[in-house]
């Protein structure tokens, strides 16, 4: 998901700053404490421990690991607002990223498990009887996971600065540094343990400000229920109001399909995001860890369980803080509320560059409708201190203040989607307790996607590519010494890929989802189900939906060169999108392998029998 | 027993094309395809194809894999393949 929030802080007056200080940081170190301290229990003392936790991991606690592992600082912090302001598209992203665990519970996890072996690429090694193969794979991988850590990387520099008022650099090193001490202490193992620990800590920061929203609104404490319910005032049902709401004021209605994008890109986004997760190597990595294929196989339905309770609680998020912001907005008579009487957590955010306004019809008063308050991107420039004549801060690129549609005035209010989950406990008015697990659970969340993605970049490299490749004579121990610094140097690159983002970042980490699903997935599948598919096939199919995928990204949206067509419809093949383009990189790579294979001689005996054997639990 | 294997396989792939049919119906035939036939229906306050798209596909999904685990250990003991 791409990380748009700015550096910011959360302050309040300062009575209550130095009380949520004291208490975020009490918060945070007691999870720091806790993370450490089971990193040191559970440490790694062999391959196994480091690669796959010696595959003694229950599948429940797998489970939460998967879900931790699985939702990044994004997740936590920005896909309440993205839903919130998509509306019904928000479904692709909940489709998208929980339909996965079908297809890997069904057409991977079992069958790698009953492999039993350490790293997705060598799996793919040993299959296609090709060294080749399992570098390609290693590539994949490494691509795949540099682009997803170098977003999380970022989120957690920034979660720390906003939440632990230091600056973002500072709040990077501390990241790094708890993750260098667990990831490459404890391993697979130490990694296992303290996500099942960043589960429980990030869904009860995520679920407690959310029962108490959706009783405010609704008078329901199940957000999942609270979302097709009545509010309590009377007004008839939540979504309805919030439809009329937003098409009186030049919106979308929340509920109605296709508004942005068309039906069949839907389609191809929410495939390619499945087809994705199950495809990421960090995810099929986790079950590796559990004793038994029959453990694989319920451990994805664990996982799903655990990821569940927040995927299925955000969308109540979402529209219940859109429906708050409107209303507390733009006031009990629709008219704007004056700034002046503002409640604090309006300037809080003002303060943190996050929201901010620009009073087009020189009433006084905040507006908020369709269409941008500020000019070029819609983000607004700060005149550094400077107030206006409400106190507002002052701006420098206000919009046209044009009305849009039948809205009553024109849009005056910028908002960040993030502001949606951090600004909730606030809204709602919930003590500061509330605020700190926020932050702890933010930073759990982005820590903990953070190792897991570490730790198969780490194994690959150790693993696939010095003990299997070019350094075969190694000793256990020196293998075990080789992964620990390649972890080390995974986070110093990760950390600095944070400190200095390329540009392209935030956009290409929602690409690596379509990378995962035109390369690694396709040939994993065919490595199961089709026991004629042979390594040319495979060789040649990952390549081709690497570099289409690829290709058909940096030809829209340009990374390091400039786009070579504008990012439109007309110009798309069959009106998907770059975001869905994974889609026809999987359908190529399924293509051409089996052209491919079938004019190539098929895989010996042996890989026959190997075939047959993974099929096989017992 | 490599007759006994080829079944077991056989009624595996059954049971998978079974499962992501009904993930394929309830995720892209409810929540996308046919959003806006089943949003003339609706749940509580929800449209049904909404609530389809942002919340039901989900709980489907989960019922899914938690019945074809269990489904899969029986065919497991059936086909004497089991691991315990």
């Amino acid at each position: 998901m791409h990380w748009t929030a700015a550096t910011a802080s959360v302050k309040t007056e300062a009575g209550k700053l130095m009380d949520l200080q004291t208490l975020t940081y009490i918060t945070i170190g007691l999870s720091f404490a806790l993370y450490i301290g089971i990193a040191i229990f559970s440490r790694a003392s062999s391959t196994g421990d480091f690669y796959v936790a010696g595959k003694h991991v229950h599948p429940v606690a797998n489970g939460m690991a998967t879900a931790a592992d699985w939702m990044s600082a994004a997740s936590f912090i920005s896909m309440a607002g993205l839903i919130g302001f998509l509306g019904y598209e928000g479904g692709m992203y909940l489709m998208g990223w929980t339909g996965g665990y079908v297809l890997l519970a069904m057409l991977l996890a079992p069958y790698l498990r009953k492999f039993g072996k350490f790293t997705v690429p060598e799996f793919i090694g040993d299959r296609y009887y090709s060294q080749l193969a399992r570098v390609v794979a290693v590539i994949c991988l490494i691509f795949i996971s540099f682009t997803y850590v170098a977003g999380q990387m970022r989120g957690v520099g920034i979660v720390f600065s906003r939440f632990m008022e230091v600056p973002i650099e500072t709040g990077l090193y501390m990241g790094m540094g708890v993750v260098f001490i667990y990831a490459v202490l404890g391993g697979m193992k130490g990694v296992t343990y303290t996500q099942v620990a960043q589960y429980c800590v990030l869904i009860f920061a995520y679920t407690v400000p959310a029962v108490f929203i959706a009783i405010n609104v609704t008078g329901n404490p199940l957000p999942q229920i609270a979302l097709g319910s009545e509010l309590v005032d009377g007004s008839g049902y939540l979504l309805d109001k919030l439809d009329h709401t937003l098409v009186d004021l030049g919106f979308d209605a929340y509920t109605t399909a296709f508004n942005d994008k068309s039906m069949i890109d839907v389609c191809a986004i929410t495939l390619a995001l499945m087809v994705g997760t199950a495809g990421l190597p960090h995810v099929i990595v986790r079950f590796f860890t559990v004793p038994r294929v029959r453990d694989a196989r319920i451990s994805a339905g664990w996982a799903l369980l655990f990821i569940t309770l927040l995927y299925t609680t955000a969308p109540a998020v979402g529209a219940l803080s859109r429906m708050n912001l409107i209303s507390t907005v733009n006031g009990e008579d629709g008219s704007g509320t004056a700034y002046a009487v503002m409640p604090e957590w309006f300037k809080t955010w003002e303060n943190s560059g996050l929201l901010a306004w620009f009073d087009h019809n020189d009433d006084n008063k905040v507006q908020y409708a369709a269409g941008k308050a500020f000019a070029g991107n819609g983000k607004p420039e700060f005149a550094e201190d400077q107030r206006g004549i409400n106190r507002e801060r002052l701006t420098t690129n206000p919009g046209q203040g044009d009305i849009v549609g039948n809205a009553p005035f024109a849009n005056e209010l910028y908002v960040d989607r993030d502001i949606m989950v951090l600004a909730n406990p606030e809204i709602a008015g919930l003590p500061n307790w509330v605020i700190a697990l926020i932050a702890a659970g933010g930073i759990a969340a982005a820590l903990s996607t953070a190792a897991g993605l570490l730790l198969v970049i780490s194994s690959s490299i150790s693993h696939d590519l010095l003990k299997s490749t070019f350094a075969r004579n190694i000793s256990e121990k020196q293998e075990l010494m080789a992964g620990r610094l390649a972890a080390g140097v995974a986070i110093s690159i990760a950390g600095y890929l944070g400190l200095h983002p390329p540009a392209f970042v935030a956009q290409v980490v929602a690409f690596a989802f379509g990378l995962a699903a035109s390369s690694l997935f396709p040939v994993i599948l065919m490595g199961v189900f089709n026991k004629r598919m042979n390594k040319w096939g495979a060789i040649s199919g990952m390549l081709t939906g690497l570099s289409f995928t690829l290709g058909y990204i940096i030809y829209f949206k340009g990374v390091f060169v400039a786009p070579f067509a504008a990012n439109i419809p007309e110009n798309w093949i069959l009106g998907i999108s770059p975001e869905g383009a994974g889609v026809i990189g999987m359908a190529l790579n399924f293509t051409v392998a089996t052209i491919v294979a079938r004019n190539t001689a098929p895989p010996p005996a042996h890989i026959q029998q190997l075939v047959d054997d993974i099929r096989i639990p017992g | 027993m490599k007759n006994q294997q080829t079944a077991y396989w056989r009624a595996n792939i059954r049971l998978i094309t079974g499962c992501l049919l009904v993930w394929f119906i309830v995720s892209f035939g409810c929540g996308i395809l046919l959003v806006d036939f089943f949003n003339q229906f609706q749940l509580g306050g929800y449209k049904l194809g909404f609530w389809f798209a942002q919340q039901g596909s989900i709980f489907t999904f989960l019922v899914l894999i938690f019945f074809y685990a269990i489904r899969m250990n029986a065919l497991d003991r059936r086909y004497g393949v089991s691991e315990d």
